[in-house]
């Protein structure tokens, strides 16, 4: 080591610029693996998706044995499509209400009034709300099924009041969906906002308390610019999570009745693997992609840490 | 009930994976091994027996070779996505497959099956096989890709007791449609707990939506999917948007199931082991392989003979010849990545020889296309259904067989629960489908109904 650093030094500082560039590459070595890898594992991908959707691939049939390249076909035929935008539409509500709002409103709420209370009630609450998140999403999705479907557990307790439940999978399909999204992803919320709290000198609160700051001053003025980048970087995750959601929708309503809840996922899935049209479906994948990278870029912008 | 749909899922995601891996010591990639992929489920077991019969059989006569039976416990629809994935990949492709008729010429032109008219021509079996069974196997390229293990046809299932407590005549058998809904209304106001007719209009439920539920009322009115003298398919005609009229009559009026059961993947599994027996149902549009389940196996019923009253589906108006059925059924083939043909071809003759064929179309209500098994006094005496059901043979419609009807089938299960949900009436419902079709074969390939 310390040969190398002193053959660094000897050329002096005269000679150094003129070696910069073979220098940097060098420097940049080490990073080459991971860039590799990256490269394989997301890149490609990525790159593979979108020129799956330029064919007209498809799981049977001729175009299974040669598909064809189609251009821009596919996505012509999509933005022509109004089950495609109402797919968006669904989309954006289904992640605005069970992400933006829901995970993150309930999540902070809840961190807020952990710290407030004892620590047996803290630990009690916290182990309840976190069991959700430990699930994995097929018994999750299964579990939520059961509870609201027609003869489920909603409606049965709703029967012991003499009330009788709607089918909420049938009437009521996107609350449905969007409240298992809720429960399922507080907890995720909750932790991250809980060592976010945690973070949050006493110190500060309690002189702007001194200064005559109420609760509300004190939250919104002092807690929320401290933890902004937690913020930032919750909304983009739980952003990106709800987007790819699934399993969920897929196991409680099928996308359906009709087409009601089916978000981009699910039009995705069931255009490739049901309609046999893969090319199509890649398509749809593709454009909820640009969708996720869109609101990610948003949430870097908005909420950017300045220097702190 | 959408656990069955989620598994089948997780299991797609699976084998996508399993697809990624790389080759090498994949069990299909061993000659002495021979993979056969076929479906499963609760209620039907009779596929799963008769290859377990086969399987001894065909180790006991050919030592060391080994038959690994891949049984894909998924509803149809799951299925066929199971199986595309899996001959995506020449690792995971099984030897042999258990194949849905309508998907032959589908999966042939994705080349997935391998013609086997070379194994056949020394088969001395394949004469007692019927003509049209032969042709049920045959490719867009005029060659063989299909063992046929049975046909099937499709009529109305009624529950005399349900009838009988609602003043309907237990020996019923109605004209027209017309008939069909009178006596489902009345079931309705006479029994109000009891679902007076299911006619199936669920995406979820794929092919049996299209077959059993669309087609049983198209091919009943003056129309038709398809033009097999111009090889066009019809935009626009009348009986397709009165076919989806009906399903919308029934579906709003409350005389089919609620939703939640309508729309489920699982909404077929439930009208043959649970609705029909246990009185929840008083109708069903449904196929003649339904006794094989209440026979024998875990949901057997032995008072379905008592029960149950059948009656064929009539046409519209009653216009000639009165009734309609429709007709398809499964074909054991040989995957085209399969590492032995012949060895797969073995086994799909031993599997299908009279004694197994027997055994499959006795237990699983199927109609024989084996001669020497029709004539089989065991096979005619096993099952009381068999008569009426071989009866509806004269009334009976195949599916177009074109590469391009799964796509199209998709397109009217869309329709289809469209107008059972109420999300579009049956005219629009209609444009919608003639647009997807349109889509999917290109305007040259359509005609309007004339």
């Amino acid at each position: 080591m310390t040969s190398l650093v002193l053959g660094a030094r000897t050329p002096g500082g005269v000679r150094r610029p003129r070696r910069r560039p073979g220098r940097a590459a060098l420097r940049l070595l080490p990073l080459l693996p991971a860039v590799v890898l990256m490269a394989v594992f997301l890149a490609g991908p990525v790159l593979w998706s979108f020129y799956g959707s330029l064919t007209n691939q498809a799981l049977t049939g001729y175009r299974a044995a040669a598909p064809e390249f189609v251009g821009l076909d596919n996505y012509t035929a999509l933005f022509g499509d109004g089950q495609f935008w109402k797919a968006v539409v669904l989309t954006v509500v289904f992640v605005g209400a069970s992400a933006v709002v829901g995970q993150n409103v309930l999540g902070m709420a809840l961190a807020l009034m952990l710290r407030a209370t004892g620590r047996v009630l803290r630990s009690v609450v916290s182990a309840i709300v976190v069991v959700a998140w430990v699930l994995p999403e097929i018994v999750a999705a299964f579990a939520l099924y059961a509870f609201f479907a027609t003869d489920g557990t909603l409606n049965n307790v709703l029967g012991w009041f003499e009330l009788t439940g709607p089918t909420w999978l049938i009437t009521f399909p996107m609350l449905a969906v969007i409240l298992a999204n809720i429960w399922r992803g507080t907890a995720f919320s909750m932790m991250v906002y809980d060592a976010a709290l945690a973070e949050v000198p006493p110190e500060i609160t309690e002189a702007a308390s001194i200064d005559g700051a109420t609760g509300a001053q004190r939250f919104l003025r002092i807690t929320v610019p401290m933890i902004r980048r937690a913020i930032s970087t919750n909304l983009m995750l739980t952003t990106l999570q709800t987007l790819a959601v699934f399993t969920l929708i897929w196991v409680m309503t099928g996308g359906g009745p009709g087409t009601s809840s089916s978000t981009l996922p699910v039009l995705a899935y069931q255009e490739a693997f049901k309609f046999a049209q893969v090319g199509y479906g890649t398509a749809i994948a593709t454009v909820t992609l640009l969708v996720g990278a869109v609101f990610s870029i948003v949430y870097i912008r908005v909420l950017k840490p300045e220097v702190d | 009930m959408r656990l069955q749909t989620a598994l089948a899922s997780a299991g797609v995601l699976v084998l996508g994976l399993a697809a990624c891996s790389s080759g090498g010591g994949g069990s299909s990639d061993d000659d002495s091994t021979i993979t056969v992929a076929y479906q499963k489920t609760a209620q039907f077991h009779q596929l799963d027996d008769l290859l377990q019969k086969a399987k001894t059989e065909y180790e006991a006569a050919n030592e060391g070779r080994t038959i690994e039976l891949v049984p894909i416990e998924a509803e149809q629809d799951q299925y066929f996505t199971k199986l595309a994935l899996m001959n995506g990949s020449p690792d995971t492709a099984p030897d042999v497959i258990y194949e849905d008729t309508f998907q032959i010429r589908s999966d042939a032109a994705a080349g997935y099956l391998l013609p086997i008219d070379d194994y056949l021509a020394d088969w001395d079996d394949w004469d007692q096989f019927l003509d049209t069974a032969k042709q049920a196997g045959l490719g867009d390229d005029g060659k063989t890709y299909g063992v046929s293990m049975g046909t099937d046809t499709r009529g109305l299932y009624y529950n005399k007791d349900l009838f009988a407590q609602a003043g309907l005549p237990t020996d019923w058998q109605p004209e027209s449609w017309d008939d069909v809904l009178d006596a489902a209304r009345t079931l309705k106001e006479k029994l109000p707990d009891v679902t007076p007719l299911n006619v199936y209009a669920g995406k979820a439920g794929g092919e049996q939506t299209t077959m059993q539920g669309f087609e049983m009322l198209l091919y009943g009115t003056d129309d038709e999917l398809y033009d097999a003298d111009s090889q066009k398919w019809i935009t626009g005609s009348t009986g397709f948007e009165d076919s989806l009229g009906f399903l919308e009559t029934i579906y709003t009026e409350g005389l089919a199931p609620s939703l939640d059961v309508a729309l489920d993947a699982s909404v077929g599994a439930r009208v043959a082991s649970e609705l029909l027996p246990q009185g929840k149902l008083a109708m069903a549009v449904d196929g003649s392989w339904l006794p094989g389940g209440w026979i024998s196996g875990d949901n057997a019923w032995p008072e379905w003979e008592d029960t149950m009253g059948m009656a064929a589906m009539p046409t519209q108006d009653g216009q000639d010849p009165g009734f309609t059925s429709m007709s398809g059924g499964w074909t054991l083939a040989v995957g085209s990545q399969a590492s032995d043909p012949q060895a797969a071809f073995d086994f799909i003759a031993l599997a299908l020889n009279q004694e197994n064929s027997l055994k499959y179309d006795t237990e699983n209500s199927q109609i024989a296309v084996r001669s020497d098994v029709a004539e089989d006094p065991e096979y005619l005496g096993y099952n009381p259904s068999f008569e009426f059901f071989s009866s509806l043979v004269e009334y009976t419609h195949f599916r177009p067989a074109t590469p391009d009807y799964s796509q199209i089938s998709s397109t009217i299960q869309v329709a289809a629960e469209s107008v059972a949900t109420g999300q579009a009436d049956a005219a629009q419902a209609a444009r919608t489908y003639d647009d997807g079709l349109v889509g999917i074969v290109g305007a040259d390939a359509t005609q309007a109904a004339g």
